[in-house]
């Protein structure tokens, strides 16, 4: 198959490439651009590793044509460290043991990135549920509520902070 | 103030940040320029000749720069001395569906792929062997024309009296049990890149690189040597990240092989990457196992007797067989205090993929036997389960009826832990209809006191530089694969030289920079690679501390580095460092370091003093011995190596790790659905060295054998693996996954790197007893086999109350269970896929038109 030339917003920067109508995202985003991050676990969207966000929501990239997702926010797991540092939840998984081997880790940080930013205290049910589109086969997840667990706490307690700070300012 | 800096405390694995910033590479995130992409042609059939392999119409396609077979690497290997019966490729015939039989290399996926497509081969098909007390009958068409019968090898093994055992006995249980086979499922695909360089003299293809995600480079090295007939010097191997290896990495794969055979021919480099669906043909998973198991006991539950006898569905080649099945009968041992075994154990060729070692190797499917039977007998005796278990201790130190030594014994104190955590006594016998709790115990070795290959070289080296800068770099063999070895080592190193952990490097698993280790199986790393690190950091330490004792005027045995501060004896850490701000030592800045020379130093040191910071000690050392290097190795005592017998070198080893496990579930006795809501683990894992990495571990195989109690199963339809898939397969989701409360038990084992032992396997095979268990507390079935899917469970609820079966599972009774199902689930295969042999024991009831 002949390849075309694509454009893809990936981790807020525009990349051109040529890519094959068929080409995968997670192909295009491994091999083109050299964002290694996402894995491949399987090949039918069953295990998660490759979840990326388009637009914030979490995908699969191995069964998503790259072609299609021109002029989406692409993020991938090398977007979300913070100034140059680990994000909260990255410093938590590996803190509390949320990460053994860490070749599913990136496909977490995705997914618990979107489930922290859409619901900021959810319920041991919700996260459960959150995580069960992304599979480990290392840590049986209980290390990775703790993580979670206890980046919400330190979120609700800086914005407690941040709270008292303003009234008293 | 504890008395360890280091050790002890939880912190991040030293490469945490690369996994959760993606930064890390594993081996499928690694190219290099020109390589190309190998694709492996598999056997459809499990069992047939082959007449011929025509690759003309693949050369001429257009990107396909080579393609290999058979014939291209004809030697025999396996990881098993006596068990070389693999090649790189088929060479005359193909053993199971999945077998490989050629390989493409070409320049993208796509091209390789239709390459794979115009290959013709011409098979003959064979009569295939499914079962393997079927097998055990063959006597023509032999799987390995050396292996009479099908069979792989047998051991009979007699310890003590059993007969006498038996007759003491009060009661004897008797009963069979089969646990289905499981596999790895690590996350990470296999991944192989290998690269041949052109050496300078002879201008011709050199040294070989290897990048692949193994747990055990140098038998990688050894065995690419054996088949490319290249020497060992001239073959490096490279094992970045691994994505979980669970024993699946821990011999040789296929692909590891056929890469470079590949990368030979192609004269580029060739990565290979499995599919999922190869991740399941290529296996070496926990095999299929029958056990039937007899037990004598006198009216306490004392046990007189064990008669066990195994058989093992190895599939079509030996891998670590002949260990799997000599673990299955060697691990009856040193759990409880067992004065008579008998044991005979059969593993048993198949053609389905090759089982080998998964974790808890050996000893997790005898033990659901035996912890069944165990409660079997309590129930009977009407004693409580955790007192039969009790009457049972061992008293250590000792050596058990099987040649197995036993030093430190954390067992009790598990058992404690759980009852009082559970409120076992409590609650156990009060809970509602449907729900119960069960209780079960297990151990693991750490480590095998004897090598696979015998000799008297050490089962790991460390090596240590530490130059001018105070940085500590540590050379060491042993696989990181997410369990925590780098930083184990790193851990082990800081405490005994008394620096901080960020003065550490951890290099690791490069075969041509770092000093042999055996690998990462069967949970010898901590003990092992961390008893070297233990011993070379102790090597650099008295040259720094000589000469730090020279500059403070005092003894050596006076000197103390700790928390990066050296210091005299006797004088407060505090006082030394009072002058000196505290973040000077700790955050190197120190003027000049790096290249001050003695003149400087010796007029501003020539005063007696108290107190150096660790990089002033370093480099006083480095002046006087004009390097600073350590080495240190271990190799098990020889009292630990075990009995004389046949056999026996499996089962010893140094200290072995205990646990014990309570599971609460309940049970719907409409769906026979099994819900499982909490568990708790208490493992004995000497000294935690990491408690949250510990911790994990210990979560993480509950959670495995979980998986393997309820729902995960490679289900089998006349050879064919018809779950090949993560989805089907079943692992357990964050849905269905329970609270594991988790007991560190420490109870510092007398040789172990500051009295660690296991803690990665051992808590697996508790698991799955114990959900039995308590499946039978709460409604009263025995189930006797693995997993325990609502199908069984219902049938087994049905046939308790006298109610017609249900034919979802060919009718097996899972409480009684006779023979091995081709088939467990609700797939139904018969006389659908390849054509096959008309003697082929799978084609039998499509010819009569019946049920098999």
């Amino acid at each position: 198959m002949k390849k075309e030339l694509i454009e893809l917003r990936v981790n807020g920067r525009a990349h051109e490439l040529a890519a094959q109508p068929n080409s995968l995202l997670l192909d295009v985003l491994r091999q083109d651009l050299d964002l290694t991050g996402s894995k491949r676990g399987c090949d039918d969207s069953s295990c998660g590793a490759c979840t990326v966000q388009v637009d914030g929501v979490p995908m699969l990239a191995c069964t998503m044509l790259a072609a299609s997702y021109q002029g989406c926010e692409i993020t991938t797991v090398e977007g979300i460290s913070e100034g140059g540092g680990l994000a909260a939840l990255q410093k938590a998984y590996g803190d509390f043991g949320g990460s053994q081997c860490g070749y599913c880790t990136p496909g977490f940080m995705m997914t618990v990135r979107w489930l922290l930013a859409n619901n900021p205290d959810p319920s041991e049910a919700e996260i459960r549920e959150a995580l069960s589109s992304n599979l480990c086969r290392c840590t049986g997840y209980s290390q990775m509520y703790q993580a979670i667990r206890a980046v919400i706490e330190a979120e609700q307690q800086r914005m407690e902070q941040e709270l008292v700070g303003a009234k008293h300012s | 103030m504890s008395e360890f800096s280091v050790i002890g405390k939880s912190i991040a694995m030293v490469d945490a940040a690369g996994k959760t910033t993606g930064a890390g590479k594993y081996t499928d995130d690694f190219s290099l320029p020109g390589m190309l992409v190998g694709k492996i042609l598999h056997s459809p059939y499990p069992h047939a000749l082959i007449r011929s392999i025509d690759t003309s119409r693949a050369r001429a396609l257009e990107g396909m720069v080579a393609v290999v077979t058979g014939d291209d690497a004809p030697n025999q290997y396996g990881i098993l001395p006596v068990g070389h019966d693999e090649t790189a490729l088929a060479v005359g015939k193909v053993r199971y569906v999945g077998d490989n039989v050629a390989c493409v290399a070409a320049v993208s996926e796509d091209v390789a792929e239709q390459a794979l497509e115009l290959i013709n081969v011409e098979y003959e098909p064979l009569p295939a062997y499914f079962d393997p007390e079927e097998s055990m009958k063959a006597e023509r068409d032999l799987i390995h024309e050396n292996r009479p019968n099908n069979i792989e090898k047998d051991y009979h093994h007699v310890f003590g009296d059993p007969e006498k055992g038996f007759a003491d006995a009060d009661y004897v249980a008797e009963a069979r049990y089969i646990a289905n086979e499981v596999t790895h499922a690590a996350m990470e695909p296999h991944s192989t890149l290998a690269s041949f360089e052109i050496d300078p003299h002879t201008g011709k293809q050199g040294r070989l690189t290897v990048w692949s995600s193994t747990q055990v480079p140098y038998y990688l090295q050894h065995k690419l040597s054996l088949v490319l007939e290249l020497p060992m010097s001239q073959i490096r191997v490279i094992k970045p990240l691994v994505g979980g290896g669970f024993g699946g990495k821990s011999e040789i794969i296929p692909l590891e092989i056929i890469a470079a055979v590949a990368a030979r021919a192609a004269k580029a480099p060739v990565k290979i990457t499995y599919t999922r669906e190869e991740v399941f043909w290529a296996h070496r998973g926990r095999p299929r196992t029958i056990i039937d198991l007899k037990t004598g006991v006198k009216n306490d539950g004392r046990v007189t007797s064990v008669a066990c006898k195994v058989i093992q569905d190895g599939g079509a080649y030996c891998s670590y067989g002949i260990v799997t099945i000599l673990y299955s009968g060697a691990l009856l041992g040193a759990l409880y205090d067992i004065p008579n075994i008998r044991y005979d154990g059969f593993r048993v060729l198949t053609n389905k993929p090759a089982c080998g070692a998964m974790r808890g190797h050996g000893t997790v499917n005898v033990r659901f036997a035996f912890e069944s039977q165990m409660d079997e007998i309590a129930a009977k005796l009407n004693l409580d389960p955790a007192a039969v278990r009790r009457i049972n201790l061992l008293k250590p130190p000792t050596v058990t009826v099987n040649g197995l030594r036993v030093l430190s014994y954390g067992l009790p104190e598990c058992i404690d832990q759980v009852i009082t955590r559970s409120a076992w006594r409590k609650r156990r016998g009060t809970l509602p209809k449907g729900r119960g709790l069960g209780m079960a115990c297990s151990h693991y070795v750490s480590g095998a006191a004897n090598s696979i290959i015998r000799s008297d070289m050490p089962h790991s080296t460390v090596n240590i530089k530490i130059d001018r800068d105070g940085g500590v770099v540590v050379y060491t063999g042993a696989s990181e694969i997410g369990q925590g070895s780098d930083t184990m080592i790193a851990q082990v190193v800081a405490e005994v030289l008394g620096c901080s952990l960020s003065r550490l490097k951890v290099i690791a698993a490069d075969t041509d920079l770092t000093p042999i280790d055996l690998g990462s199986y069967s949970s010898r790393v901590t003990f092992m690679a961390g008893n070297a690190a233990l011993r070379a950091a102790e090597d650099v330490k008295k040259n720094i501390v000589s000469a730090a004792a020279r500059r403070m005027n005092c003894a050596p045995e006076d000197v103390e580095i700790r928390d990066d501060r050296v210091s005299k004896r006797g004088t407060s850490p505090i006082e030394s460092f009072a002058v000196r701000p505290e973040t000077e030592a700790a955050s190197g800045h120190v003027d000049g370091q790096i290249l001050r020379g003695s003149v400087l130093q010796t007029r501003k040191d020539d005063a007696a003093r108290d107190y150096m910071s660790f990089e002033e000690a370093v480099v006083a050392a480095i002046d006087v011995h004009g390097g600073l290097t350590g080495t240190g190795s271990y190799a098990p005592p020889v009292e630990a190596r075990g009995g004389k017998h046949k056999g026996a070198g499996v089962g010893p080893s140094p200290a072995y790790s205990y646990s014990a496990q309570v599971a609460e579930v309940s049970v719907d006795e409409d769906t026979g659905e099994v819900t499982v809501h909490k568990i708790w683990a208490a493992h004995d894992c000497g000294r935690a060295l990491n408690p949250v990495a510990v911790e994990g571990q210990v979560i993480g195989s509950v959670w495995m054998g979980l998986g393997q109690a309820l729902q995960e199963e490679m289900v089998w339809k006349d050879g064919l693996l018809m779950n090949p898939g993560l989805l089907e397969y079943r692992s357990p989701s964050s849905v269905e996954s329970p609270e594991i409360e988790c007991v560190i038990v420490e109870s510092i084992d007398p040789e172990g790197p500051f009295g660690a032992k296991e803690a990665g396997e051992g808590s697996l095979a508790a698991t799955i007893p114990a959900i039995s268990n308590a499946i039978y507390d709460a409604v009263g079935v025995r189930l006797r086999e693995a997993p325990f899917t609502p199908e069984r469970v219902l049938a087994a609820l049905r046939a308790k109350r006298g109610m017609k079966r249900i034919e979802m599972t060919e009718g097996v009774d899972p409480t009684q269970p006779k023979k091995f199902r081709e088939h467990g689930g609700s797939l139904w295969f018969r006389g659908k896929g390849p054509e096959r042999h008309p003697a082929d024991p799978a084609r039998r009831g499509v010819a009569a038109g019946g049920v098999e």
